[in-house]
């Protein structure tokens, strides 16, 4: 037997039983350099688990920070009362709004177009070009940066159609930016919904949209919404298409109508953050306003959890 | 009440009625909202060359890729360099942040990790992950600028470094949990066969686990890089809107992204060549990240290892 204690070379055999010639090896254990692999191995696993760990400690100093920043301002004033340029007397009311108001468009539209599209793609398009198409043209639209939609809203909707500025104009803009994700996801719900279903419609004679809308949409509809509830979120959160509609900095009126210029929760963070050379208190608002947008957002998407993880039906 | 039904009839009936109506209106139904999405990549398309192609009749090459850009002069000048100048540094910063970072999470989470540290750290990786990028923006503006100022006395207030950083951040989640599950994808068998063999954990990782992977990984890096240039709001609040030629990370540059918000908002009036340049810099930075995720596909398709 060998001793794995000593360190160094060492000879050993290895026969086999009932074989008239015995085969020897040599062979050469290095503890040195197994040892060393092992404490590689282990250093390695440190390292990782603190380059993943990493991420998690940025997250908490980044909400540690803006919890600091917003203390104090985040009142129940901040929330009813309209913008100002003086800090003390400033709210996001207006903002509010205009966030609201943009959902308001975005909801309808994007659920209409995207669980249209998702049905035409999973249940009537045919496996041919067409549809090859559309889906590439669907992943590619996924990644094109959301500030190039904002160019397509300021020349088609604020332009072409004269919209402007308006909640309109932004709502439509951010619908198509998150259709693709309302598609992809009400794609994947409308897959998740077994065959026999259909085929057991089917057989009580039933046509295929009778099919589509009474047997597949109400099994897929909690996949439908944590989509949806992901989509809206990221509309929510995102700045750069309504900056490029040229939304102006100061609003104090509020947003009566989808027709009107508005305001929203991300356009008045960076408004606030650009103008913190001139009003170092702005960094506060902007950070209270951080913290609303936030709390928005860990909402919906708690939601979109419960709803997954209450309805979805496994199969 | 009717004694006798006849099946028969009473399909034919069915046939006759309605089922025809809906199942011819409701495709073409659907098929007209399928083809809004193909609709807004032509508008897309469409919206940025047209405007583009003024721009480009109205300015001689050798201007464009010139490094001298000031679109607000009384005599103008629109080189794109300083602006490819800047995207590129950002991204390259940001990818030297995210490249090792989020590998080496993709590699922890998927080679090291137990089942249980991995549920709790997935879900928080997606959160950092949905955080609104104008978060960052002010994340990096009012934090790390601040901070990178101790260790760095000569940053400027603006500069390319920090939001690079913080942009590499935000996207570390993207590559971990795209290379994660390439990692993912490699049969438990090969991993098992290469531990049964006396190799440690560190030596599966990147001698089976990761040459099996590489495509999904290299895709992964693809997309980062794409998802870096197209980023806005971390670029345009923190590093600033100066157009100098520059190779000096502590100094404000400004990418293509910045420049389109920056323009937008109110400096460019309709019609002026300024204005149309907003749409050729859109061009190229549409071309730019369609390119990216093409390569993105094309890699993890064709070098996808079939096992």
């Amino acid at each position: 037997m060998m001793d794995f204690n000593t360190i160094g070379q060492k000879t050993f055999n290895l026969s086999t039983k009932g074989v008239k010639k015995v085969n020897t090896y040599k062979i050469k254990i290095d503890h040195d350099r197994i040892n060393r692999r092992i404490k590689l191995n282990n250093i390695s696993k440190v390292v990782f688990s603190l380059s993943t760990v990493f991420a998690l400690i940025v997250l908490a100093i980044l909400l540690y920070r803006i919890g600091v920043q917003s203390y104090g301002w985040l009142n129940f004033k901040f929330l009813t009362k309209n913008l100002s340029i003086f800090p003390e007397k400033a709210g996001i009311y207006g903002a509010i709004i205009g966030t609201v108001g943009l959902m308001l468009i975005v909801i309808p539209v994007t659920l209409v177009l995207g669980v249209a599209t998702a049905i035409y793609l999973e249940e009537y398009a045919t496996r041919g070009k067409m549809q090859a198409f559309i889906k590439i043209n669907i992943s590619n639209l996924a990644s094109v940066p959301s500030v190039i939609f904002g160019l397509l809203g300021l020349t088609v909707f604020s332009r072409m159609l004269n919209l402007g500025s308006s909640i309109l104009a932004g709502g439509l803009t951010m619908s198509l930016l998150v259709l693709p994700i309302v598609v992809v996801s009400s794609q994947e719900a409308i897959k998740a919904v077994p065959n026999f279903l259909r085929e057991a419609s089917y057989a009580m004679g039933a046509n295929k949209w009778t099919t589509v809308r009474k047997v597949v949409l109400p099994v897929a509809i909690p996949g439908i919404l944590t989509g949806s509830i992901l989509a809206l979120s990221r509309a929510i959160g995102e700045t750069a298409p309504l900056v490029v509609l040229g939304i102006p900095t100061l609003i104090l009126r509020i947003p009566k109508t989808i027709m009107d210029d508005f305001t929203a929760l991300p356009i008045q963070i960076y408004y606030w953050t650009l103008d913190t050379v001139l009003t170092a208190e702005y960094a506060n608002l902007a950070a209270a306003t951080i913290v609303v947008l936030l709390l928005v957002l860990f909402i919906m998407n708690s939601f979109a959890i419960v709803i997954r993880n209450k309805f979805q039906k496994r199969f | 009440m009717k004694d006798n039904i006849s099946v028969r009839e009473t399909i034919q009936n069915n046939i006759k009625n309605k089922k025809n109506i809906t199942d011819k209106i409701m495709p073409a139904f659907f098929l007209l909202m399928a083809s809004i999405s193909v609709l807004t990549t032509f508008g897309i398309v469409l919206t940025l060359i047209t405007d583009a192609y003024r721009f480009f009749i109205a300015v001689p090459f050798s201007e464009i890729f010139s490094t001298k850009l000031a679109p607000l002069n009384a005599n103008p000048s629109f080189g794109i360099l300083p602006l490819i100048n800047g995207t590129l540094i950002s991204t390259l910063i940001a990818m030297l942040v995210a490249g090792p970072v989020g590998l080496a999470a993709a590699i922890y989470l998927s080679q090291f990790a137990s089942e249980r540290v991995r549920r709790t750290l997935k879900p928080i990786m997606e959160v950092l992950a949905g955080i609104p990028t104008i978060v960052y923006g002010f994340f990096a503006y009012s934090f790390v600028t601040p901070l990178l100022m101790k260790i760095i006395p000569d940053l400027g207030a603006k500069n390319v470094l920090s939001p690079g950083i913080v942009m590499g951040i935000m996207i570390i989640p993207l590559v971990a949990s795209l290379s994660e599950d390439a990692m993912n994808a490699v049969p438990e068998i090969m991993r098992e066969g290469a531990l049964g063999l006396g190799s440690t954990r560190l030596e599966v990782a990147l001698k089976v686990v990761i040459p099996s992977a590489i495509s999904g990984i290299l895709a992964s890096f693809v997309l980062a890089i794409s998802r870096a240039v197209g980023e806005t709001m971390i670029v345009t609040i923190a590093s600033g809107s100066s157009k100098n030629f520059t190779f000096d990370i502590t100094q404000s540059m400004q990418t293509m992204t910045g420049y389109i918000v920056e323009f937008t908002s109110g400096d460019a009036a309709t019609g002026t060549t300024g204005y149309y340049s907003l749409y050729a810099v859109g061009l190229l930075l549409f071309l730019f990240t369609m390119v990216m995720n093409l390569i993105a596909q094309y890699i993890s398709h064709k070098y996808r290892e079939e096992y």
